[in-house]
């Protein structure tokens, strides 16, 4: 890989043990991937330490951050003195919600190293926004601007949405890139990396959340990590649909980017989406690949839900208010647990419009810094769920051993108050 | 006289490793498709859940879903359940970073189709630097 003299020097040691490791890092994973060279990047969303289960498990000491992260953050063995990050970084989904983290069945030890993993991130200067959707809490990515984010979800969402460039970064990278402000020049920093590689009829009309969701979890599936462009019938999409169309081609494949004609930023008509080559495939979207993902979401067979789980990725303040009009006046079942996610600067103004207190009344609860199955927290004994989210249908059944549900934010709440579910595909 | 067969591609990950080859048609997910402590598939649909890859020749196309991926394979590393070597086809951050923090053999774009040519139970021996793999194959 070809290096600029800047990073040369922090290979030699100029910014000192922890940069360097970082550096090393870069070069080693650049030159798996191919890379020519690195790109400066000063848009970074992170993972961060030990707080999830599967990181907290395999470290000697979880509570020794420094170590912690040379290890999980820069695959060092040596543990350095972390100094601030150098590029602006932002904090993804955390281990609980300290507001409810009794509630969600953490232990006091995890506790303890959540807490200890977030007074890190604050003395190193990494924002700690604890969401999944750094997007839609203060960190917008321009245009073309260079980021390394890991989150799927996310990637997909800055890529397609905003034109912004990143791979799918993972923890190790992303830590080395907060450190040194650096990330390989790669396929989606690339403007011929960009380019759609699959041309995706809908022929199926898709408007609602729900459809979204399964045209995704179908793209994921068939198309692995290829570059979709997709014309046809198509509705709106505002920005709780992508969100959700992202999230769940994210999780069936590897799917990064893609773009919709007349709507996405680098997609003003279908030829320039190609890059005016033809599309390596042709596919169609029709009503019986939205029934195929659909039964493949769906593991649960007990009617008896005990666990709703919405705001995946997390929750808008319009869907909050969604549910909560959808709650005005009734009641969740009293054999049934119903979560809210939403990140912790929208739980706050959720606070203010009073949002909160009236899902508390109705029997809900708002939580934010964390996911089931990322952080996987759940109700004392939940056995079966429901989500409106095909990202955490699919995770579910695997990190949590749930038979799952899916479903519309109404089938869901609807379920919430019956305490079975009345969901289905219509 | 054999009947071995061989192939070339580009070695990523340096090393030497030999052992009975796990073969998936199908993409591998890290987080939330695999079980780091045990090496073991989770994923509720894909052809080898409840196979672990624990010591074995890895197969497989490449990796897809969350970004958790290099995350939960260097933790099948530190737990002792990483494969022996990987074999893969498909480029990606996900299995390239994966690679390095993984830390054992790995090769790619070879000059056969490594999921025709390798059946589950073949004992393939992955040599990370000169980017050669060998299928034995006792005549």
């Amino acid at each position: 890989m070809r290096l600029t003299d800047d990073e040369k020097r922090l290979l030699d040691g100029e910014g000192g043990p922890a940069r360097r490791a970082a550096m090393q890092l870069l070069v080693c994973y650049g030159n798996v991937l191919g890379a020519e060279r690195l790109v400066d990047t000063n848009n970074v969303a992170g993972g961060g330490v030990a707080s999830l289960p599967n990181r907290r498990d395999v470290v000697a000491n979880p509570m020794d951050m420094d170590a912690t992260f040379s290890l999980l953050s820069l695959d060092s063995d040596e543990a350095f003195e972390i100094p601030p990050v150098k590029a602006n970084t932002y904090k993804l989904i955390e281990g609980m919600d300290a507001r409810h983290w009794q509630l969600q069945g953490v232990s006091e030890r995890t506790r303890a190293i959540v807490e200890q993993s977030q007074s890190f991130c604050g003395k190193l200067g990494i924002s700690k926004c604890n969401t999944c959707t750094p997007y839609q809490v203060g960190n917008v990515p321009m245009f073309g601007e260079h980021c390394a984010w890991m989150e799927s979800s996310a990637v997909i969402f800055i890529n397609s949405v905003l034109g912004a460039r990143s791979n799918c970064e993972g923890a190790q990278s992303t830590g080395a890139a907060s450190l040194v402000g650096k990330i390989p020049y790669w396929r989606l920093h690339t403007t011929e990396g960009r380019r759609a590689t699959h041309h995706v009829r809908v022929e199926y009309r898709v408007d609602d959340m729900m459809d979204w969701g399964l045209l995704g979890y179908w793209l994921g599936e068939t198309l692995d990590d290829a570059i979709p462009v997709l014309t046809g019938e198509l509705g709106p999409g505002e920005l709780r649909k992508l969100k959700h169309f992202g999230a769940a081609a994210a999780t069936s494949g590897g799917i990064e980017m893609y773009h919709l004609v007349g709507r996405t930023p680098e997609a003003p008509s279908l030829d320039a989406a190609l890059g005016s080559r033809p599309a390596r495939e042709e596919l169609v979207f029709t009503d019986a690949h939205r029934r195929e993902a659909y039964a493949n979401l769906n593991s649960a067979t007990d009617p008896n839900v005990d666990f709703i789980m919405l705001g995946c990725p997390h929750n808008s303040l319009e869907q909050i208010r969604l549910i909560v009009r959808l709650l005005e006046g009734r009641k969740v079942h009293s054999d049934t647990a119903l979560w809210i996610f939403t990140p912790n600067a929208l739980r706050d103004v959720a606070d203010r419009q009073g949002y909160t207190e009236i899902l508390q009344k109705a029997g809900a609860v708002l939580m934010s810094d964390t996911c089931p199955a990322l952080g996987r927290v759940k109700p004392e004994g939940a056995r079966v769920v429901a989500t409106d989210s095909c990202k955490q249908a699919h995770y579910l059944p695997a990190t949590l051993g749930l038979p799952t549900y899916f479903g519309t934010v109404e089938d869901c709440v609807h379920s919430a108050v019956a305490g079975r579910w009345v969901g289905g595909l219509r | 006289m054999t009947g071995d067969i061989i192939m070339r591609g580009r070695g990523v990950y340096p090393g030497r490793a030999e052992g009975l080859a796990l073969v998936s048609s199908m993409p591998i997910s890290g987080f939330g498709g695999i079980n780091p402590l045990t090496g073991t598939i989770t994923e509720r649909r894909h052809e080898l859940v409840g196979q672990s890859f624990k010591g074995r020749i890895l197969v497989f196309p490449g990796a897809k879903g969350s970004s958790g991926w290099a995350s939960n394979f260097q933790a099948t590393r530190l737990a002792g359940a990483a494969p022996g070597a990987m074999i893969f086809c498909k480029m990606s951050t996900k299995i390239a970073l994966g690679v390095v923090v993984m830390r054992v053999p790995a090769v790619t774009e070879l000059d056969g189709d490594p999921l025709v040519l390798i059946q589950s139970g073949d004992h393939v021996c992955v040599d990370g630097d000169q980017g050669m793999v060998v299928i034995r194959r006792p005549s």
